[in-house]
């Protein structure tokens, strides 16, 4: 009998750790580049661990234009995305969760029923739009369309239907507004479900592909994925610089994940459809 | 302000005001004017306002379906649709398969499965970008680590992405390694429901890890598996940024073999100014999506069991 427990768990952490290498060796190969020379690069047998580690790729990468912008750019629109997409959708949520009106069903299913809408029907329009709008090419076009975000209306009127209306009736007979009930009673409330898709929110603002990549057509608006894709057809083979950004690139939503891991775990069922 | 308070639109309005601007402007104003675009020939070469004329523009424009027509009659086209299917086809039954493993792994009462999930999940954090770039550079023929590994062994490797025969399976490989573990942390959620006393009872009765696998979890799981099939599905017509930045040098690839629906959509749109064939081109896509969906749901009955 221990026998046959010792061997399942060595079986375990075989299997385990192997995923785990598929996971993890792609990461450190890209640190370990990063950390070459463009010599080092091109050299077989081929240096897993680098000879002689150097920043020489960072200081590279620092020095082209627009690096340092886009960084910045990418940090304005992922904080943007979050705060449009929090406020507007907690307000959204709170009228379908503690108004009555007429319609409000339908409206909700109107609501779902856009998340089924894929981002490649849309991104044709929504460049004709935001040039009506003389915002192509602007971060507004990036942070904008997050006003509107259907998954994040469905789980905060979730969590706001769990929020008795006594409340708010509290509130009334202190003589506070629906609004100030919101923003003071509600809101905190919400909490845990707000930080979730605050996380959601940054990852998918900073990691977008397809909107930057259509929307932003001068090199000082670029988002980093963007800057990197430009990167990539401008150095091919240059990649100790590719890694080196790939890496910058990383790292914020890393920090995130390791300070705020709890939040993750509840938002895995609502963050997966592309669009 | 009891329950009075808090009725009739007018009341609701204020808080509804963003997102329903939101909703009009960037979700349901696009499905129109896509619709619209689908009927032009409108190349992106005369300047089109949306504010003044548009549907003049359309009208003059208009081609009926003649963008549908050519674009279903296209040998490329199917050849894009193949290497989709082609994809899913290698992907689906992988993606199953280890984002399984590793939400029983996470999932098992052992020392380390808090580490191995952590583990999992960092791939799922990189931006396609990144992740496209390392695995380029992973799958390099002549420096890369992958065929400097399978020298080790006398193995010659292939070209990858610079293989035709290669590149899509390429292509497959990162996106398993970039989303098992997201649908490992779907599946662990589904796992983490089924009641841990059927387990026992199982396990009192003498049955062997396996048996409980198959008479227990999958059963019970079969729901969210069926969740998770279904949006990987979807997803994987919708490949593209993976595609873009892994196989950038040349068209989409050697001799066109990551062609694929989206990027042809984004090409005809923003390289060769096809902006109406484009639009057609997203709803048809758009129309095989939803037949996939639907015949999956048809399907569903079969294997998924909710009641226990």
């Amino acid at each position: 009998m221990m026998y046959k427990k010792s061997i399942s768990t060595v079986l375990y952490h075989v299997l385990a750790i192997l995923l785990g290498v598929i996971a993890i060796v792609p990461f450190l190969w890209m640190i370990s580049t990063s950390l070459k020379s463009s010599g080092a690069l091109l050299v077989i047998p081929i240096e897993w661990i680098p000879k002689e580690p150097t920043l020489s790729a960072y200081k590279k990468l620092f020095a082209l234009t627009g690096i340092v912008r886009s960084i910045g750019n990418s940090l304005v629109v992922s904080f943007g995305a979050v705060f449009v997409a929090l406020l507007s959708s907690s307000m959204a949520a709170f009228a379908f969760s503690k108004i009555h009106f007429r319609g409000s069903g339908y409206l909700f299913m109107i609501f779902i029923a856009s998340m089924m809408l894929p981002s490649h029907v849309i991104f044709i329009p929504l460049y004709l739009i935001m040039n009506d709008l003389h915002l192509v090419d602007t971060l507004f076009a990036l942070i904008l369309p997050y006003t509107f975000k259907a998954f994040a209306v469905f789980m905060l009127r979730q969590q706001m239907m769990g929020i008795p209306d006594a409340y708010l009736d509290a509130a009334a007979i202190d003589g506070a507004s629906l609004f100030r009930s919101f923003f003071t009673i509600f809101l905190p409330l919400c909490k845990t479900a707000l930080a979730t898709l605050a996380i959601i929110i940054a990852m998918d603002a900073w990691n977008d592909y397809l909107m930057p990549l259509v929307l932003m057509t001068s090199t000082k608006n670029y988002t980093l994925p963007i800057i990197l894709n430009a990167l990539s057809g401008q150095f091919k083979t240059a990649y100790d610089l590719l890694m080196a950004g790939s890496l910058i690139s990383v790292i914020p939503l890393l920090i995130i994940y390791i300070t705020a891991q709890r939040y993750f775990a509840s938002g895995f069922l609502v963050g997966g459809v592309k669009g | 302000m009891s329950i009075q308070g808090r009725r009739g639109i007018r009341v609701a309005l204020p808080f509804l005001l963003p997102s329903l601007l939101g909703a009009a402007l960037f979700a349901i104003l696009p499905i129109g004017i896509s619709l619209l675009l689908s009927i032009t020939s409108w190349t992106g070469m005369s300047k089109v306002t949306l504010t003044d004329g548009f549907l003049r523009f359309v009208a003059e424009h208009s081609v009926g379906l003649d963008n549908f027509a050519a674009i279903l009659s296209d040998h490329e086209f199917w050849r894009a649709l193949s290497h989709n299917l082609y994809f899913i086809v290698l992907y689906l039954p992988s993606i199953l398969l280890f984002s399984m493993t590793c939400a029983l792994i996470i999932n098992a009462q052992r020392r380390g499965a808090g580490l191995y999930r952590v583990v999992y999940y960092l791939p799922v954090l990189t931006s396609w970008v990144a992740g496209s770039l390392i695995w380029k550079w992973l799958l390099s023929p002549v420096y890369g680590p992958i065929n400097n590994f399978l020298a080790i062994f006398g193995v010659e490797g292939p070209l990858w992405l610079q293989s035709e025969l290669w590149a899509m399976p390429s292509i497959v490989i990162a996106s398993i390694w970039k989303d098992m573990g997201f649908y490992a942390m779907v599946l662990l959620g589904g796992l983490k429901s089924i009641n841990t006393e059927y387990y026992e009872a199982a396990r009192i009765d003498g049955a062997s890890p396996l048996q409980m696998f198959r008479r227990i979890t999958l059963p019970l799981l079969s729901s969210v598996l069926f969740y998770v099939t279904m949006l990987s599905m979807i997803n994987a017509f919708q490949l593209f940024p993976q595609v873009m930045v892994m196989t950038k040098d040349g068209n989409a690839g050697p001799n066109g073999a990551t062609m694929v629906m989206v990027e042809r959509i984004y090409k005809y749109a923003f390289r060769y100014g096809k902006m109406g064939y484009a639009a057609s081109y997203s709803w048809i896509l758009f129309v095989i999506i939803m037949a996939f969906t639907y015949i999956q749901k048809r399907g569903e009955k079969r294997w998924v069991s909710y009641d226990v």
